[in-house]
């Protein structure tokens, strides 16, 4: 598994329950090392381990604590250039969501080898979607879930979203869209420079 | 031009301007009017509002037409004066105007910024968000991997200094000679401690240039090792320093074969490429039996240093065993501080 995807899951831990808990969670598991390089490949048994340790911790289920992860990602100071990097894909959350088939190239374009699931949006009408998340590891669809929620706010728009569950390694997560601008939403400015200052 | 036409050109290229056959503007795009908010650019001459500067000495619409299918450079003669790339074409018609097209080319981030411009002002089709993206998803990247070679960096001088190896020759440093002596005085072990340092290593140096002198030490290195036991240590201490620790049953008579032969071997010309280096060497020898208790590692050293000063004193190129007689000498010749400082 990709150093990004582990450093994110590390980086979700110790910004929402602390550097000890992080520090904790390396000593129970044992971990050669105490903190994940972003830029180096780790072996994907690690990361479903760490993973597992974390939901122990937190007494949650894993699919919670991967939504959680995901709600991180797009919310979090820490992380914000991720954020900015998802609006890049489009103006309205509509846009968005029809961007996500393309999340996988726009990844690597930025980190050559950094994998991510293969996704496919269907429109079953106006406002309903079904996103289809393709993956050798299965509990990514979580994440999105978390993501698309987060992102639907940022966007300001009001959404629905239910992981319907998986099947033959496929995960399911239908969208509703109510209202596309519900409430403001976060501002986004091209320059990223100019957002900071604002 | 007609309306039709000029809505379809603010679709598909934001940032064009239409030209009348005098050279006058008589429509704009919308992201190029969006950057002069306060000016009112229509009905102006072209030349006026733009510094062409490539090609140059264009100063009127005919040599403007001229240049049509080529790339021109140009910016705003009043500022902001951002760079601007741009094409201009001819529609043919019977007006006999023109169409110029803008673009911002690699000055894009920072137009994007002085303007507040944002994803409408650019044709659906243009890539200019997506090459924002890259330019924010590379940056990211790059620091990503800045930090990691900056934490590999830590890690390498943090080994380096916890080594026991001198890089340059493969001998053992000072760090581990100091650690087995220590050893070895804690075991209250038979050893000698040899002090051993090159003669006119600093004029090969000089004379001959850095590369030369690291060519020396390798070799001086493969000598000692090869003059030496597999379970003696042999280590650089210095620039052309080294210690060496025997074990063993040993002798004088046995350390003044092993010294004589030493410098025997050293004093052997040394081939560097077209050229010969020569060298001799000096060594100061303790012994662990010529003391009643053995002193401890720093005083041990001293010792060995004290004897080498007596060869070097002696005219270099010898060795001489410790004797508490040379200590008082060397104090009195005050050589003992000054050695430590040329030596360490």
């Amino acid at each position: 598994m990709h150093g990004l995807i582990n450093r994110a899951i590390q980086c979700f831990y110790r910004d929402t329950y602390g550097q000890g808990a992080w520090a904790e969670l390396v000593r129970r598991l044992d971990l050669e090392f105490s903190e994940f390089e972003p830029m180096l490949e780790y072996e994907t048994d690690v990361t479903l381990r760490v993973l597992d340790d974390m939901a122990g911790a937190l007494e949650k289920d894993r699919a919670v604590v991967l939504e959680d992860i995901g709600t991180y990602l797009v919310s979090h100071p820490n992380v914000e250039a991720l954020r900015r990097l998802l609006r890049f894909s489009g103006v309205t959350f509509l846009e968005f969501l029809h961007s996500l088939d393309d999340l996988p190239d726009r990844a690597r374009l930025a980190v050559e080898d950094l994998e991510l699931p293969v996704l496919e949006l269907r429109e079953h009408g106006p406002n309903r979607f079904t996103l289809y998340c393709t993956w050798d590891q299965p509990g990514f669809g979580h994440v999105l879930v978390g993501v698309l929620r987060t992102m639907a706010d940022d966007y300001g728009a009001l959404v629905f979203l239910d992981h319907t569950g998986t099947d033959h390694g496929v995960e399911t997560v239908d969208i509703t869209l109510f209202e596309a601008s519900f409430a403001e939403g976060r501002h986004f400015d091209l320059a990223a420079d100019r957002e900071r200052a604002s | 031009m007609t309306e039709n036409l000029n809505h379809m050109l603010d679709q598909l290229c934001p940032m064009h301007l239409v030209l009348d056959r005098t050279g006058h503007i008589t429509h704009v795009g919308p992201t190029l009017a969006k950057l002069r908010p306060d000016t009112v650019l229509l009905e102006r001459r072209f030349l006026e509002v733009f510094e062409l500067r490539r090609p140059r000495a264009i100063v009127g619409m005919t040599e403007l037409v001229a240049q049509a299918g080529t790339k021109l450079h140009l910016r705003f003669r009043d500022p902001p004066t951002t760079d601007l790339k741009g094409i201009l074409v001819l529609p043919g018609d019977a007006e006999g105007g023109a169409v110029v097209n803008l673009s911002f080319g690699i000055s894009v981030v920072d137009a994007v910024r002085d303007y507040a411009l944002t994803s409408a002002d650019f044709a659906a089709t243009d890539l200019t968000i997506e090459m924002l993206y890259l330019v924010e998803a590379k940056s990211a990247a790059m620091e990503a991997s800045r930090k990691l070679n900056l934490r590999l960096q830590g890690a390498k001088i943090a080994a380096e200094e916890q080594a026991f190896t001198d890089t340059l020759t493969g001998l053992k440093n000072r760090r581990a000679m100091d650690h087995v002596l220590a050893r070895a005085v804690e075991a209250r072990a038979r050893f000698a401690l040899m002090h051993l340092d090159l003669d006119f290593f600093k004029a090969v140096n000089d004379t001959m240039g850095h590369a030369a002198g690291d060519h020396v030490l390798q070799q001086v290195a493969r000598v000692m090792v090869e003059e030496t036991r597999s379970d003696d240590t042999v280590a650089r201490v210095g620039g052309d320093e080294f210690m060496l620790l025997l074990t063993g049953k040993l002798t004088r008579q046995v350390l003044e074969r092993i010294s004589a032969r030493l410098i025997e071997r050293l004093e052997e010309p040394i081939p560097f490429g077209a050229q010969t280096c020569n060298i001799s060497a000096s060594i100061g020898v303790v012994l662990s039996t010529a003391y009643d208790d053995i002193p401890d590692v720093a005083r041990l050293q001293e010792d060995a240093d004290i004897a080498l000063y007596a060869s070097k004193h002696k005219g270099r190129a010898c060795f001489t065993f410790y004797d508490p007689a040379l200590r008082a000498a060397a104090f009195e010749a005050g050589a003992l501080g000054s050695q430590d400082t040329a030596h360490r």
